[in-house]
């Protein structure tokens, strides 16, 4: 009844030929609406300046020594030359660490998929034991291989096969989540149809359910693996004593990396020696973006072909 | 798939079968095992090795600024003050800006631009520490050392922005790239809770008049809240560990400053700064000392963001059960 009233009071006040426009609270409200949506804009765009801003002081100061005599000489003292050593010294110190940790991480991720059922207290153990694991800080993890091996097995004396442990305990957590997570998408009709097959588990684990993940566990290999490579805090300990001058492979003794070339020479602060620092950086960034590219186009082709079927 | 007779295996029948499925338990228990192994052995290594130290200090390191090999003192709590105060001052710019981020990916932007930016800020995960550490130390600590006395002119009423030092090296740079570090954690994190949320309940308060931010203030950002923190958390526990790229930046001087422009020094810092170049037994103790204190802050910040998601993960999985 009283709307009436009231509607009767403002048809006085209210022209209804006017145009209508918002007034009032409901401007205030579409401004802050409009302010917020400015503002998450332009901390999208800042988000990607940072980005920029990094990525262009490296390319355009590092840019510039590479040549293909950078990647295939030796250094002189740390101001000349390449960086060969450095480079194939981070490929071997990683690709050793990917040799363990991941069929280890994709062992884990099975276990917690096929063997341990959702609710299983080994298996929630577990899963808080990688979630601990990759909460480490990265320089204790140095410290225990340095404790473990360095001093424990080796007397004292770092080793890239030191480094290589170190950064599988990096790469470990994060392969085996990753493996988890996509065995767990595999469609459960598959392990089905492969029971109602009669075939056993072991079998219808390596036929049917790994190749059915192959596409997702080699992205989480490449991402888990691409992390490692830039690692410096667990190398720092456990693998900082090499000859640089020339390519070593022995893994039981010292060998060089990219980190720690730079490392040294942002400590010593040598300024000649900076733009090649910036150029061993430019190449590491490279192979660490370029695998992270990688991931994300094998990702997305074996969801389209996961789609697909 | 399967073309042309096929022997009917029954699975308990089959020796072969057996033995298979327990070499491959096996194998996916003792990698289970290596895990607890591994996290057991680095509890081990921190306090045997860093015994010396716990013995001589005790509990008192924790509360004990000096840190003097020659007069044989060592203590943590400047240390301590150093990666709290870097640590969440990186949080406190990147919680916001990567929130905002992570609206603007999963509410404004268009799929087109969403799969473009999205990436684009998850890279800056990417770059490893080392490069973030050599770019603060040439290019970012010269920039902020120009900077400073702008800001102490603006800001010195806070005792924070208090008078430039002689270089730019402070906890203030190291904070910066620390932001740098942990902005995508934040921000793809939380894009991807944003995501989760039933386009019901946004459509629902966009009928009853509510403006995008309405509806991002009174649904999105209430329903994700905790996720959201966990996300913090967890960023903030990366920040707190960092080691090499505040080793170049922050100037490893061991003293508690209000001044943010003032150097600092952190606890990872502090380990990759001396570890290798160590004089005396009790000061390679005491580092280890400072490597178990990580270790207990890095549990203690895995362990609180899993606490805040399993609430979380409750309460999304009783939304789902009222909404079916």
């Amino acid at each position: 009844m009283s709307a009436g009233t009231d509607l009767k009071v403002d048809a006085s006040l209210f022209d209804p030929t006017a145009p209508l426009t918002a007034s009032g609270n409901l401007r205030r409200r579409d401004g802050v609406d409009r302010l917020i949506r400015y503002g998450a804009t332009v901390a999208a765009a800042i988000g990607v300046a940072m980005l920029v801003l990094v990525i262009y002081a490296v390319v355009s100061k590092g840019a510039s020594v590479i040549s293909l005599g950078f990647f295939v000489h030796n250094p002189v003292g740390l101001v000349g030359g390449g960086i060969a050593p450095f480079l194939v010294g981070t490929l071997e110190v990683v690709a050793i660490a990917a040799v363990i940790a991941v069929p280890v991480g994709v062992l884990t991720g099975l276990y917690l998929t096929e063997f341990a059922g959702p609710s299983s207290r080994t298996g929630n153990a577990l899963k808080l034991g990688l979630d601990l694991m990759q909460g480490l800080p990265t320089i204790v993890v140095g410290l225990f291989v340095y404790g473990l091996i360095v001093v424990g097995l080796q007397g004292g004396k770092q080793s890239g096969i030191a480094a290589s442990v170190a950064l599988a305990i990096v790469i470990l957590p994060l392969m085996a989540r990753s493996a988890q997570e996509v065995l767990l998408l595999v469609p459960g009709t598959l392990r089905e149809a492969s029971d109602a097959l009669g075939v056993s588990r072991w079998r219808s684990v390596l036929t049917v359910i790994l190749p059915a993940a192959t596409g997702g566990i080699v992205t989480g290999a490449i991402l888990a693996i691409a992390r490692a490579a830039g690692e410096t805090a667990p190398i720092l300990l456990t693998d900082s004593v090499f000859s640089s001058n020339s390519v070593s492979l022995n893994p039981f003794h010292g060998i060089a990396t990219i980190p720690l070339y730079i490392l040294t020479i942002a400590d010593q602060a040598i300024p000649e020696a900076f733009a090649h620092a910036w150029g061993a950086a430019f190449v590491l960034l490279v192979m660490i973006l370029f695998a992270n590219v990688l991931a994300r186009v094998i990702l997305a082709r074996s969801r389209a072909k996961m789609g697909g079927s | 798939m399967v073309t042309g007779p096929r022997r009917t295996v029954v699975r308990s029948a089959s020796g072969a079968g057996q033995l298979g499925d327990r070499v491959l338990f096996g194998l996916c228990a003792a990698a289970g095992l290596l895990v607890a192994f591994v996290l057991v052995e680095i509890i081990y290594q921190l306090i045997s090795n860093s015994s010396t130290s716990i013995s001589r200090f005790g509990l008192g390191f924790l509360v004990h600024q000096s840190w003097n090999v020659h007069l044989t003192e060592f203590g943590a709590a400047a240390l301590i003050y150093g990666t709290l105060v870097s640590s969440l001052m990186a949080l406190a710019i990147a919680g916001p800006l990567g929130i905002s981020i992570a609206i603007y990916l999963s509410m404004l932007a268009s799929p087109r631009v969403r799969s473009v930016v999205g990436p684009l800020v998850e890279m800056l995960a990417a770059v490893p520490s080392i490069i973030y550490g050599f770019w603060g130390l040439i290019v970012l600590v010269p920039f902020i050392h120009n900077i400073e006395p702008g800001l102490h002119s603006v800001l010195g009423w806070i005792p924070l922005f208090g008078p430039p030092q002689t270089t730019g090296l402070s906890l203030f740079t190291g904070a910066l790239v620390l932001t740098f570090m942990i902005l995508p954690i934040i921000a793809s994190l939380s894009r991807d809770l944003f995501l989760t949320v039933p386009g019901e309940l946004k459509e629902g308060a966009a009928a009853l008049g509510s403006t995008q931010w309405e509806v991002i203030r009174g649904v999105v950002l209430p329903s994700t809240i905790s996720g959201v923190t966990a996300a913090m958390v967890l960023a903030l526990g990366r920040a707190l560990g960092e080691a090499i790229a505040l080793s170049f930046i922050v100037g490893d001087v061991t003293k508690i400053n209000v001044n943010l422009f003032a150097p600092g020094a952190t606890l990872a810092e502090r380990i990759a700064n001396q570890f290798l170049g160590v004089s005396t037994n009790l000061q390679l103790a005491s580092l280890w000392y400072l490597g178990l204190v990580l270790l207990v802050i890095g549990l203690l910040t895995s362990l609180t963001a899993r606490l805040i998601a399993r609430r979380f993960d409750v309460e999304r999985s009783m939304a789902k059960a009222v909404m079916a």
